[in-house]
Protein backbone atom coordinates (compact mmCIF):
# COMPACT_ATOMS: atom_id res chain seq x y z
CA UNK A 1 0.00 0.00 0.00
CA UNK A 2 3.16 2.38 1.05
CA UNK A 3 4.59 1.51 -2.03
CA UNK A 4 1.98 2.40 -4.39
CA UNK A 5 1.41 5.97 -2.47
CA UNK A 6 5.31 6.87 -3.48
CA UNK A 7 4.88 5.79 -6.59
CA UNK A 8 2.64 9.05 -7.53
CA UNK A 9 5.80 10.49 -7.15
CA UNK A 10 6.52 10.08 -10.74
CA UNK A 11 3.34 11.50 -11.86
CA UNK A 12 4.71 14.72 -13.01
CA UNK A 13 7.79 12.99 -14.68
CA UNK A 14 5.00 10.61 -16.48
CA UNK A 15 2.79 13.89 -17.38
CA UNK A 16 6.02 15.55 -18.86
CA UNK A 17 7.27 12.79 -20.50
CA UNK A 18 3.92 11.44 -22.48
CA UNK A 19 3.57 15.51 -23.75
CA UNK A 20 7.37 16.26 -24.48
CA UNK A 21 8.71 13.11 -25.83
CA UNK A 22 5.81 10.26 -26.81
CA UNK A 23 3.84 12.98 -28.22
CA UNK A 24 6.52 14.77 -30.39
CA UNK A 25 7.66 11.35 -31.83
CA UNK A 26 3.90 10.15 -32.77
CA UNK A 27 3.48 13.82 -34.39
CA UNK A 28 6.24 12.80 -36.42
CA UNK A 29 4.97 10.12 -37.83
CA UNK A 30 1.63 11.54 -37.90
CA UNK A 31 3.36 14.36 -40.03
CA UNK A 32 4.74 12.51 -42.38
CA UNK A 33 2.17 11.43 -43.94
CA UNK A 34 0.47 14.41 -43.95
CA UNK A 35 0.04 16.34 -47.46
CA UNK A 36 0.71 20.00 -45.53
CA UNK A 37 0.98 19.48 -41.70
CA UNK A 38 0.71 23.21 -41.28
CA UNK A 39 -2.75 23.32 -42.98
CA UNK A 40 -4.40 20.21 -41.07
CA UNK A 41 -4.46 16.82 -41.74
CA UNK A 42 -4.54 15.74 -45.25
CA UNK A 43 -3.31 12.22 -45.30
CA UNK A 44 -0.87 11.10 -48.23
CA UNK A 45 2.12 8.78 -48.85
CA UNK A 46 3.64 11.48 -51.50
CA UNK A 47 6.66 12.75 -49.22
CA UNK A 48 7.58 8.56 -48.78
CA UNK A 49 7.00 8.18 -52.65
CA UNK A 50 9.01 11.62 -52.96
CA UNK A 51 12.03 10.09 -50.95
CA UNK A 52 12.20 6.40 -52.74
CA UNK A 53 11.57 7.75 -56.28
CA UNK A 54 13.82 5.85 -58.24
CA UNK A 55 13.78 7.42 -61.63
CA UNK A 56 14.75 10.56 -60.24
CA UNK A 57 17.03 9.46 -57.22
CA UNK A 58 17.98 12.61 -55.74
CA UNK A 59 17.45 11.93 -52.21
CA UNK A 60 17.96 8.30 -52.26
CA UNK A 61 21.19 9.69 -53.56
CA UNK A 62 22.13 11.90 -50.70
CA UNK A 63 20.96 8.69 -47.90
CA UNK A 64 23.24 6.50 -49.51
CA UNK A 65 26.46 9.22 -49.20
CA UNK A 66 25.14 9.62 -45.50
CA UNK A 67 25.49 5.84 -44.98
CA UNK A 68 28.38 5.06 -46.93
CA UNK A 69 30.24 8.29 -45.11
CA UNK A 70 28.69 7.10 -41.64
CA UNK A 71 30.23 3.52 -42.63
CA UNK A 72 33.53 4.68 -43.29
CA UNK A 73 34.00 6.70 -40.19
CA UNK A 74 32.62 4.34 -37.99
CA UNK A 75 35.38 1.78 -39.81
CA UNK A 76 38.22 4.27 -38.95
CA UNK A 77 37.34 4.90 -35.48
CA UNK A 78 37.22 1.05 -35.11
CA UNK A 79 40.73 0.52 -36.94
CA UNK A 80 42.17 3.71 -34.68
CA UNK A 81 40.37 3.00 -31.60
CA UNK A 82 40.77 -0.50 -30.89
CA UNK A 83 44.46 -0.59 -30.62
CA UNK A 84 44.45 2.10 -28.42
CA UNK A 85 42.03 0.84 -26.26
CA UNK A 86 43.96 -2.44 -26.01
CA UNK A 87 46.94 -0.19 -25.33
CA UNK A 88 45.20 1.54 -22.46
CA UNK A 89 43.83 -1.50 -20.80
CA UNK A 90 47.48 -3.23 -20.72
CA UNK A 91 48.35 -0.09 -18.29
CA UNK A 92 48.72 -0.34 -14.41
CA UNK A 93 45.52 0.44 -13.02
CA UNK A 94 45.88 3.93 -11.50
CA UNK A 95 47.99 5.38 -14.82
CA UNK A 96 44.96 4.21 -17.11
CA UNK A 97 42.65 5.53 -14.70
CA UNK A 98 44.18 8.92 -15.67
CA UNK A 99 45.29 8.21 -19.35
CA UNK A 100 41.12 7.26 -19.98
CA UNK A 101 39.90 10.62 -18.50
CA UNK A 102 42.28 12.53 -20.65
CA UNK A 103 41.13 10.54 -24.41
CA UNK A 104 37.79 11.59 -23.33
CA UNK A 105 38.24 14.92 -22.15
CA UNK A 106 38.22 16.62 -25.74
CA UNK A 107 34.70 15.37 -26.22
CA UNK A 108 33.53 17.49 -23.74
CA UNK A 109 34.88 20.53 -25.63
CA UNK A 110 31.94 21.99 -27.08
CA UNK A 111 31.66 20.24 -30.20
CA UNK A 112 31.05 23.32 -32.70
CA UNK A 113 34.49 25.05 -31.64
CA UNK A 114 36.71 21.69 -32.16
CA UNK A 115 34.61 21.33 -35.55
CA UNK A 116 35.34 25.07 -35.83
CA UNK A 117 39.37 24.73 -35.11
CA UNK A 118 39.48 21.64 -38.26
CA UNK A 119 38.36 24.39 -40.34
CA UNK A 120 41.20 26.38 -39.67
CA UNK A 121 43.40 23.88 -39.83
CA UNK A 122 42.59 22.34 -43.03
CA UNK A 123 42.37 25.56 -45.07
CA UNK A 124 43.87 26.42 -47.91
CA UNK A 125 46.41 28.76 -45.92
CA UNK A 126 45.52 27.10 -42.69
CA UNK A 127 48.09 25.63 -40.06
CA UNK A 128 48.76 21.84 -41.93
CA UNK A 129 49.30 23.62 -45.26
CA UNK A 130 51.68 26.48 -44.17
CA UNK A 131 53.35 23.43 -42.41
CA UNK A 132 53.71 21.56 -45.42
CA UNK A 133 54.78 24.71 -47.60
CA UNK A 134 57.43 24.94 -45.00
CA UNK A 135 59.13 21.72 -45.51
CA UNK A 136 58.15 21.72 -49.40
CA UNK A 137 55.51 19.36 -49.23
CA UNK A 138 52.40 19.40 -51.79
CA UNK A 139 49.56 21.07 -50.25
CA UNK A 140 46.91 18.97 -48.64
CA UNK A 141 43.56 20.26 -49.92
CA UNK A 142 40.77 17.99 -48.22
CA UNK A 143 38.31 20.83 -46.85
CA UNK A 144 34.67 20.37 -48.82
CA UNK A 145 35.10 17.17 -49.67
CA UNK A 146 33.69 14.38 -48.21
CA UNK A 147 37.09 13.13 -46.67
CA UNK A 148 37.08 16.32 -44.55
CA UNK A 149 33.37 15.19 -43.61
CA UNK A 150 35.05 11.89 -42.64
CA UNK A 151 37.91 13.40 -40.85
CA UNK A 152 35.32 15.45 -39.06
CA UNK A 153 33.56 12.72 -37.62
CA UNK A 154 36.34 10.38 -36.92
CA UNK A 155 37.67 13.40 -34.38
CA UNK A 156 34.35 14.14 -32.90
CA UNK A 157 33.68 10.39 -32.32
CA UNK A 158 37.00 8.22 -31.68
CA UNK A 159 36.47 8.86 -27.85
CA UNK A 160 32.99 6.67 -28.19
CA UNK A 161 34.56 3.88 -30.01
CA UNK A 162 37.83 3.70 -27.58
CA UNK A 163 35.86 4.06 -24.50
CA UNK A 164 33.53 1.19 -24.79
CA UNK A 165 35.77 -0.96 -26.06
CA UNK A 166 38.34 -0.26 -23.21
CA UNK A 167 35.46 -0.62 -20.53
CA UNK A 168 34.79 -4.37 -21.72
CA UNK A 169 38.96 -5.37 -22.07
CA UNK A 170 39.74 -4.50 -18.53
CA UNK A 171 37.10 -6.33 -17.09
CA UNK A 172 38.12 -9.64 -18.83
CA UNK A 173 39.26 -11.74 -16.12
CA UNK A 174 43.06 -12.01 -15.99
CA UNK A 175 42.58 -16.05 -15.46
CA UNK A 176 40.91 -16.82 -18.64
CA UNK A 177 44.08 -15.47 -20.51
CA UNK A 178 46.82 -16.67 -18.08
CA UNK A 179 44.74 -20.19 -18.77
CA UNK A 180 44.99 -20.17 -22.66
CA UNK A 181 48.58 -19.34 -22.42
CA UNK A 182 49.35 -22.52 -19.93
CA UNK A 183 47.19 -24.45 -22.34
CA UNK A 184 49.76 -23.62 -24.68
CA UNK A 185 48.40 -20.66 -27.23
CA UNK A 186 51.06 -17.85 -28.54
CA UNK A 187 50.03 -13.96 -27.94
CA UNK A 188 48.63 -14.48 -31.57
CA UNK A 189 46.35 -17.01 -30.77
CA UNK A 190 45.21 -15.90 -27.19
CA UNK A 191 44.25 -12.19 -28.73
CA UNK A 192 41.97 -13.88 -31.28
CA UNK A 193 40.74 -16.98 -29.72
CA UNK A 194 39.99 -15.36 -26.25
CA UNK A 195 40.65 -11.76 -25.83
CA UNK A 196 38.45 -10.74 -29.34
CA UNK A 197 35.81 -12.26 -28.81
CA UNK A 198 35.47 -11.22 -25.36
CA UNK A 199 35.62 -7.61 -26.29
CA UNK A 200 32.73 -7.70 -29.12
CA UNK A 201 30.35 -6.59 -27.09
CA UNK A 202 32.18 -3.44 -26.51
CA UNK A 203 33.07 -3.64 -30.20
CA UNK A 204 29.14 -3.43 -31.13
CA UNK A 205 28.56 -0.79 -28.68
CA UNK A 206 31.17 1.74 -29.79
CA UNK A 207 29.61 1.08 -33.81
CA UNK A 208 26.07 2.03 -32.51
CA UNK A 209 27.31 5.58 -30.73
CA UNK A 210 30.06 6.32 -33.52
CA UNK A 211 27.59 5.06 -36.37
CA UNK A 212 24.93 7.22 -34.89
CA UNK A 213 25.60 10.49 -34.85
CA UNK A 214 27.41 9.79 -37.80
CA UNK A 215 24.82 9.29 -40.02
CA UNK A 216 22.75 11.86 -38.71
CA UNK A 217 25.08 14.82 -38.07
CA UNK A 218 24.19 18.19 -40.34
CA UNK A 219 27.08 20.32 -38.31
CA UNK A 220 30.24 18.51 -39.48
CA UNK A 221 29.15 18.38 -43.49
CA UNK A 222 27.78 21.73 -43.06
CA UNK A 223 30.82 22.90 -41.70
CA UNK A 224 33.80 20.98 -43.20
CA UNK A 225 31.90 19.38 -46.57
CA UNK A 226 30.83 22.74 -47.94
CA UNK A 227 27.26 22.56 -50.00
CA UNK A 228 27.73 19.69 -52.30
CA UNK A 229 28.02 16.97 -49.33
CA UNK A 230 24.71 17.63 -48.47
CA UNK A 231 23.52 14.71 -46.06
CA UNK A 232 20.08 13.62 -44.74
CA UNK A 233 20.74 15.60 -41.48
CA UNK A 234 21.16 18.83 -44.01
CA UNK A 235 18.13 17.88 -45.53
CA UNK A 236 15.94 17.53 -42.24
CA UNK A 237 17.10 20.45 -41.07
CA UNK A 238 16.71 22.52 -44.55
CA UNK A 239 12.78 21.45 -44.51
CA UNK A 240 12.73 22.53 -40.96
CA UNK A 241 14.48 25.64 -40.98
CA UNK A 242 14.29 27.13 -44.54
CA UNK A 243 12.02 25.37 -46.56
CA UNK A 244 9.14 24.83 -44.77
CA UNK A 245 8.00 21.26 -45.68
CA UNK A 246 7.34 20.38 -42.49
CA UNK A 247 5.70 16.89 -43.87
CA UNK A 248 8.89 15.83 -45.92
CA UNK A 249 11.13 16.57 -43.06
CA UNK A 250 9.13 14.26 -41.00
CA UNK A 251 8.88 11.82 -43.16
CA UNK A 252 13.05 11.76 -43.21
CA UNK A 253 13.14 12.25 -39.49
CA UNK A 254 10.99 8.81 -39.60
CA UNK A 255 13.14 7.11 -42.64
CA UNK A 256 16.11 8.10 -40.01
CA UNK A 257 14.54 6.48 -37.15
CA UNK A 258 13.85 3.01 -38.80
CA UNK A 259 17.39 3.06 -40.07
CA UNK A 260 18.84 3.77 -36.40
CA UNK A 261 16.48 1.06 -34.96
CA UNK A 262 18.15 -1.28 -37.91
CA UNK A 263 21.68 -0.38 -36.93
CA UNK A 264 20.58 -0.66 -33.19
CA UNK A 265 19.28 -4.10 -33.61
CA UNK A 266 22.18 -5.35 -35.50
CA UNK A 267 24.54 -4.57 -32.56
CA UNK A 268 22.51 -5.11 -30.03
CA UNK A 269 23.01 -8.62 -30.49
CA UNK A 270 26.35 -8.36 -29.22
CA UNK A 271 25.91 -6.26 -26.91
CA UNK A 272 25.01 -7.46 -22.90
CA UNK A 273 25.06 -4.62 -21.16
CA UNK A 274 24.64 -1.24 -22.64
CA UNK A 275 25.02 0.15 -19.57
CA UNK A 276 28.39 -0.29 -18.60
CA UNK A 277 29.55 -0.49 -22.21
CA UNK A 278 28.08 2.83 -22.43
CA UNK A 279 30.52 4.59 -19.31
CA UNK A 280 32.41 7.48 -20.10
CA UNK A 281 33.97 8.88 -17.14
CA UNK B 1 58.42 -7.54 -27.05
CA UNK B 2 60.02 -4.07 -26.36
CA UNK B 3 59.64 -3.00 -29.78
CA UNK B 4 55.89 -3.28 -29.29
CA UNK B 5 55.98 -1.43 -26.25
CA UNK B 6 57.74 1.60 -28.05
CA UNK B 7 55.12 1.32 -31.30
CA UNK B 8 51.97 1.42 -28.65
CA UNK B 9 54.07 4.46 -26.98
CA UNK B 10 54.16 6.33 -30.23
CA UNK B 11 50.55 5.26 -31.52
CA UNK B 12 49.43 6.58 -27.70
CA UNK B 13 51.00 9.89 -28.61
CA UNK B 14 49.88 10.18 -32.28
CA UNK B 15 45.94 9.56 -31.03
CA UNK B 16 46.59 12.07 -28.17
CA UNK B 17 48.24 14.99 -30.32
CA UNK B 18 45.30 14.62 -33.04
CA UNK B 19 43.03 14.73 -30.04
CA UNK B 20 44.40 17.63 -28.84
CA UNK B 21 45.41 19.75 -31.82
CA UNK B 22 42.92 21.20 -32.57
CA UNK B 23 41.95 22.42 -28.96
CA UNK B 24 45.77 23.66 -28.63
CA UNK B 25 45.18 25.56 -31.86
CA UNK B 26 42.29 27.54 -30.60
CA UNK B 27 43.44 28.49 -27.37
CA UNK B 28 46.87 29.33 -28.28
CA UNK B 29 45.21 31.58 -31.22
CA UNK B 30 42.80 33.20 -29.19
CA UNK B 31 46.61 35.44 -27.63
CA UNK B 32 47.65 35.99 -31.30
CA UNK B 33 47.17 39.70 -31.77
CA UNK B 34 47.01 39.51 -35.43
CA UNK B 35 43.91 38.81 -36.10
CA UNK B 36 44.15 36.62 -39.40
CA UNK B 37 44.32 32.79 -38.15
CA UNK B 38 47.20 32.96 -40.92
CA UNK B 39 49.79 35.08 -39.56
CA UNK B 40 51.15 35.24 -35.87
CA UNK B 41 51.34 38.73 -34.65
CA UNK B 42 52.71 38.55 -30.75
CA UNK B 43 50.97 37.57 -27.70
CA UNK B 44 48.00 39.83 -26.45
CA UNK B 45 45.14 39.65 -23.89
CA UNK B 46 42.84 41.88 -26.18
CA UNK B 47 40.37 39.32 -27.43
CA UNK B 48 39.41 38.58 -23.98
CA UNK B 49 38.66 42.18 -23.66
CA UNK B 50 36.98 42.40 -26.31
CA UNK B 51 35.28 39.28 -25.82
CA UNK B 52 33.64 40.60 -22.56
CA UNK B 53 32.43 44.48 -24.26
CA UNK B 54 30.74 42.55 -26.93
CA UNK B 55 26.98 42.53 -26.15
CA UNK B 56 26.44 39.99 -28.64
CA UNK B 57 28.42 37.18 -27.16
CA UNK B 58 27.23 38.41 -23.88
CA UNK B 59 23.42 38.08 -24.44
CA UNK B 60 24.36 34.34 -25.62
CA UNK B 61 26.68 33.63 -22.69
CA UNK B 62 23.74 34.74 -20.10
CA UNK B 63 20.74 32.42 -22.03
CA UNK B 64 23.57 29.61 -22.08
CA UNK B 65 24.09 29.87 -18.67
CA UNK B 66 20.32 30.62 -17.15
CA UNK B 67 18.69 27.95 -19.25
CA UNK B 68 21.29 25.82 -17.84
CA UNK B 69 20.77 26.95 -14.28
CA UNK B 70 17.05 26.37 -14.44
CA UNK B 71 16.42 23.33 -16.66
CA UNK B 72 18.70 21.91 -14.77
CA UNK B 73 17.19 22.68 -11.17
CA UNK B 74 13.80 21.60 -12.64
CA UNK B 75 15.35 18.42 -14.17
CA UNK B 76 16.52 17.69 -10.59
CA UNK B 77 13.29 18.44 -8.86
CA UNK B 78 10.93 16.69 -11.83
CA UNK B 79 14.07 13.48 -11.84
CA UNK B 80 14.25 12.87 -8.69
CA UNK B 81 10.75 12.33 -7.96
CA UNK B 82 10.60 10.56 -10.59
CA UNK B 83 12.91 8.01 -9.88
CA UNK B 84 11.81 7.24 -6.41
CA UNK B 85 8.47 6.99 -7.65
CA UNK B 86 9.65 4.58 -10.44
CA UNK B 87 11.33 2.95 -7.87
CA UNK B 88 8.42 1.56 -6.26
CA UNK B 89 6.27 0.96 -9.06
CA UNK B 90 5.21 -2.80 -9.88
CA UNK B 91 7.81 -4.47 -12.70
CA UNK B 92 5.34 -3.75 -15.79
CA UNK B 93 4.75 0.11 -15.29
CA UNK B 94 8.59 0.42 -14.04
CA UNK B 95 9.73 -0.98 -17.12
CA UNK B 96 7.35 1.73 -19.25
CA UNK B 97 7.90 4.20 -17.81
CA UNK B 98 11.71 3.82 -18.11
CA UNK B 99 11.79 3.11 -21.35
CA UNK B 100 10.02 6.63 -22.01
CA UNK B 101 12.79 8.01 -19.56
CA UNK B 102 15.57 6.43 -22.01
CA UNK B 103 13.99 7.47 -25.29
CA UNK B 104 15.88 11.16 -25.78
CA UNK B 105 18.79 9.57 -25.18
CA UNK B 106 18.88 6.62 -27.71
CA UNK B 107 17.44 8.91 -29.88
CA UNK B 108 18.67 11.33 -32.52
CA UNK B 109 19.80 14.43 -31.53
CA UNK B 110 18.41 16.01 -34.28
CA UNK B 111 15.17 13.64 -34.31
CA UNK B 112 14.28 14.94 -30.58
CA UNK B 113 15.16 18.86 -31.78
CA UNK B 114 12.42 18.34 -34.61
CA UNK B 115 9.74 16.32 -33.21
CA UNK B 116 9.90 18.75 -29.69
CA UNK B 117 9.78 21.88 -32.53
CA UNK B 118 6.46 19.77 -33.76
CA UNK B 119 5.16 19.65 -29.90
CA UNK B 120 5.58 23.47 -29.65
CA UNK B 121 4.07 24.70 -32.83
CA UNK B 122 1.00 22.02 -32.42
CA UNK B 123 0.75 23.37 -28.64
CA UNK B 124 0.43 27.39 -30.24
CA UNK B 125 3.81 27.98 -27.91
CA UNK B 126 6.19 30.88 -29.59
CA UNK B 127 9.75 29.68 -30.65
CA UNK B 128 11.96 31.39 -27.69
CA UNK B 129 13.56 31.36 -24.36
CA UNK B 130 9.92 29.50 -22.99
CA UNK B 131 10.52 26.71 -25.81
CA UNK B 132 14.41 26.28 -25.20
CA UNK B 133 13.87 25.72 -22.10
CA UNK B 134 11.20 23.34 -22.07
CA UNK B 135 13.42 21.09 -24.41
CA UNK B 136 16.49 21.30 -22.44
CA UNK B 137 14.46 20.41 -19.06
CA UNK B 138 13.44 17.20 -21.65
CA UNK B 139 16.82 16.06 -22.36
CA UNK B 140 18.33 16.48 -18.73
CA UNK B 141 15.64 14.58 -16.71
CA UNK B 142 16.84 11.31 -17.68
CA UNK B 143 20.51 12.14 -16.79
CA UNK B 144 18.86 12.95 -13.25
CA UNK B 145 16.71 9.99 -12.90
CA UNK B 146 19.95 7.60 -14.06
CA UNK B 147 22.28 9.62 -11.50
CA UNK B 148 19.25 8.75 -8.53
CA UNK B 149 18.55 5.23 -9.22
CA UNK B 150 21.81 3.72 -8.43
CA UNK B 151 21.67 5.51 -5.40
CA UNK B 152 18.05 4.41 -4.01
CA UNK B 153 18.60 1.02 -5.35
CA UNK B 154 22.03 0.78 -2.94
CA UNK B 155 19.48 1.88 -0.16
CA UNK B 156 18.38 -0.29 2.72
CA UNK B 157 14.27 -0.35 1.90
CA UNK B 158 13.90 -0.72 5.63
CA UNK B 159 15.49 2.55 6.66
CA UNK B 160 12.14 4.36 5.50
CA UNK B 161 10.20 1.72 6.89
CA UNK B 162 12.21 2.16 10.41
CA UNK B 163 11.71 6.23 10.17
CA UNK B 164 7.87 5.80 10.05
CA UNK B 165 7.53 2.98 13.03
CA UNK B 166 8.76 4.97 14.99
CA UNK B 167 6.36 8.07 14.53
CA UNK B 168 7.77 9.75 11.31
CA UNK B 169 5.54 11.26 9.05
CA UNK B 170 6.24 9.80 5.43
CA UNK B 171 7.61 12.92 4.30
CA UNK B 172 9.80 13.42 7.69
CA UNK B 173 11.25 10.26 7.18
CA UNK B 174 11.85 10.87 3.37
CA UNK B 175 13.74 13.95 3.75
CA UNK B 176 15.33 13.39 7.05
CA UNK B 177 16.15 9.21 5.58
CA UNK B 178 16.58 9.04 2.39
CA UNK B 179 17.51 12.14 0.66
CA UNK B 180 20.85 12.90 2.84
CA UNK B 181 21.49 9.16 1.05
CA UNK B 182 21.08 9.91 -2.13
CA UNK B 183 21.69 12.99 -2.64
CA UNK B 184 25.28 12.60 -3.99
CA UNK B 185 23.29 10.93 -6.87
CA UNK B 186 21.21 14.40 -6.78
CA UNK B 187 24.14 16.36 -6.96
CA UNK B 188 25.86 14.12 -9.64
CA UNK B 189 22.55 14.59 -11.98
CA UNK B 190 22.77 18.08 -11.36
CA UNK B 191 26.15 18.60 -12.90
CA UNK B 192 25.51 16.36 -15.85
CA UNK B 193 22.37 17.61 -16.95
CA UNK B 194 24.33 21.51 -16.22
CA UNK B 195 27.08 20.01 -18.52
CA UNK B 196 24.84 18.69 -21.13
CA UNK B 197 22.50 21.69 -21.55
CA UNK B 198 25.72 23.98 -21.72
CA UNK B 199 26.80 21.83 -24.93
CA UNK B 200 23.71 21.09 -26.37
CA UNK B 201 23.50 22.36 -29.80
CA UNK B 202 21.57 20.29 -32.39
CA UNK B 203 18.42 20.46 -30.12
CA UNK B 204 18.63 24.35 -28.76
CA UNK B 205 19.08 24.89 -32.81
CA UNK B 206 15.00 23.56 -33.68
CA UNK B 207 13.40 24.88 -30.31
CA UNK B 208 14.38 28.48 -30.47
CA UNK B 209 13.30 31.46 -32.62
CA UNK B 210 13.09 35.09 -32.00
CA UNK B 211 16.52 36.22 -31.57
CA UNK B 212 17.20 34.04 -28.91
CA UNK B 213 20.78 32.52 -29.11
CA UNK B 214 23.04 30.55 -27.25
CA UNK B 215 26.68 30.41 -27.25
CA UNK B 216 26.77 27.29 -29.69
CA UNK B 217 23.66 28.76 -32.32
CA UNK B 218 25.81 31.64 -32.32
CA UNK B 219 28.96 29.91 -32.71
CA UNK B 220 27.19 27.98 -35.65
CA UNK B 221 26.08 31.02 -37.39
CA UNK B 222 29.31 33.10 -37.19
CA UNK B 223 31.55 29.07 -38.59
CA UNK B 224 29.71 29.68 -41.10
CA UNK B 225 30.22 33.89 -42.08
CA UNK B 226 33.45 33.98 -40.77
CA UNK B 227 34.70 33.45 -37.29
CA UNK B 228 35.81 36.85 -34.66
CA UNK B 229 39.07 35.95 -33.06
CA UNK B 230 36.85 36.75 -29.63
CA UNK B 231 35.47 33.08 -30.15
CA UNK B 232 38.27 32.16 -29.78
CA UNK B 233 39.37 33.24 -26.08
CA UNK B 234 35.45 32.31 -25.50
CA UNK B 235 36.02 28.68 -26.36
CA UNK B 236 39.47 28.50 -23.89
CA UNK B 237 37.20 30.02 -21.73
CA UNK B 238 34.47 27.36 -21.76
CA UNK B 239 37.02 24.17 -21.87
CA UNK B 240 38.51 25.52 -18.77
CA UNK B 241 35.13 25.55 -17.76
CA UNK B 242 34.03 22.29 -18.71
CA UNK B 243 36.88 20.69 -17.32
CA UNK B 244 36.62 21.42 -14.36
CA UNK B 245 32.96 20.82 -13.92
CA UNK B 246 33.95 17.27 -15.36
CA UNK B 247 36.43 17.02 -12.50
CA UNK B 248 34.69 17.66 -10.32
CA UNK B 249 31.97 15.19 -11.68
CA UNK B 250 34.74 12.52 -11.95
CA UNK B 251 36.24 12.87 -8.29
CA UNK B 252 32.99 12.82 -6.77
CA UNK B 253 32.03 9.77 -8.73
CA UNK B 254 35.34 8.01 -7.90
CA UNK B 255 34.85 8.85 -4.25
CA UNK B 256 31.40 7.52 -4.34
CA UNK B 257 32.62 4.21 -5.66
CA UNK B 258 35.66 4.00 -2.74
CA UNK B 259 32.91 4.59 -0.14
CA UNK B 260 30.11 2.15 -1.44
CA UNK B 261 32.33 -0.04 -3.57
CA UNK B 262 29.27 0.96 -6.25
CA UNK B 263 30.33 1.51 -10.07
CA UNK B 264 29.63 5.21 -11.46
CA UNK B 265 27.05 6.02 -13.43
CA UNK B 266 26.63 5.95 -16.58
CA UNK B 267 27.14 8.87 -18.46
CA UNK B 268 28.18 7.94 -22.34
CA UNK B 269 24.60 6.99 -24.14
CA UNK B 270 23.98 10.50 -25.17
CA UNK B 271 26.25 10.39 -28.28
CA UNK B 272 23.85 11.29 -30.47
CA UNK B 273 23.88 13.70 -33.71
CA UNK B 274 26.65 15.76 -31.91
Amino acid sequence: MRKRRTSVLALPFTVYALIFIAAPLLLIILYSFCVSPQNGVTLTLDHYKKFFDFSNPVYLQVLWRSIYIAVISTAICLLLGYPMAYILSKLRPGLRQVLSVLFVLPMWMNFLLRTYSWMSLLEKTGLINSFLEAINLPAFNIMYTQWAVVLGNVYNFLPFMILPIYNVLIKIDQSVIEAAQDLGADSMKVFGRVILPLSLGGVASGISMTFMPAVTTFVISKLLGGGQNALIGDLIEKQFKTTGNWGFGSAMSVIIMVLILLAMNFTSSYEKDREEGGQLL
Amino acid sequence: MKFFKRLSYVYSVLIFLFLYAPIVVLIVYSFNSEKSRAKWGGLTLDWYRALFSNSEIMRALSTTVTIALLSSVIAVVIGTMAAVGIYNMRRRSKMAVMSLAYLPMLNADIVTGVSLLLIFSALGLRLGYFTLLLAHVTFNIPYVILSVMPKLKQLDPNLYEAAQDLGAPPATAFFRVVMPEISPGIVTGFLLAFTMSIDDFVISFFTTGSGVSTLSIMIYSMARRGIKPEINALSAIMFIVVLSLLLIINLRSANDAKRTDSRPVSVGARASGR
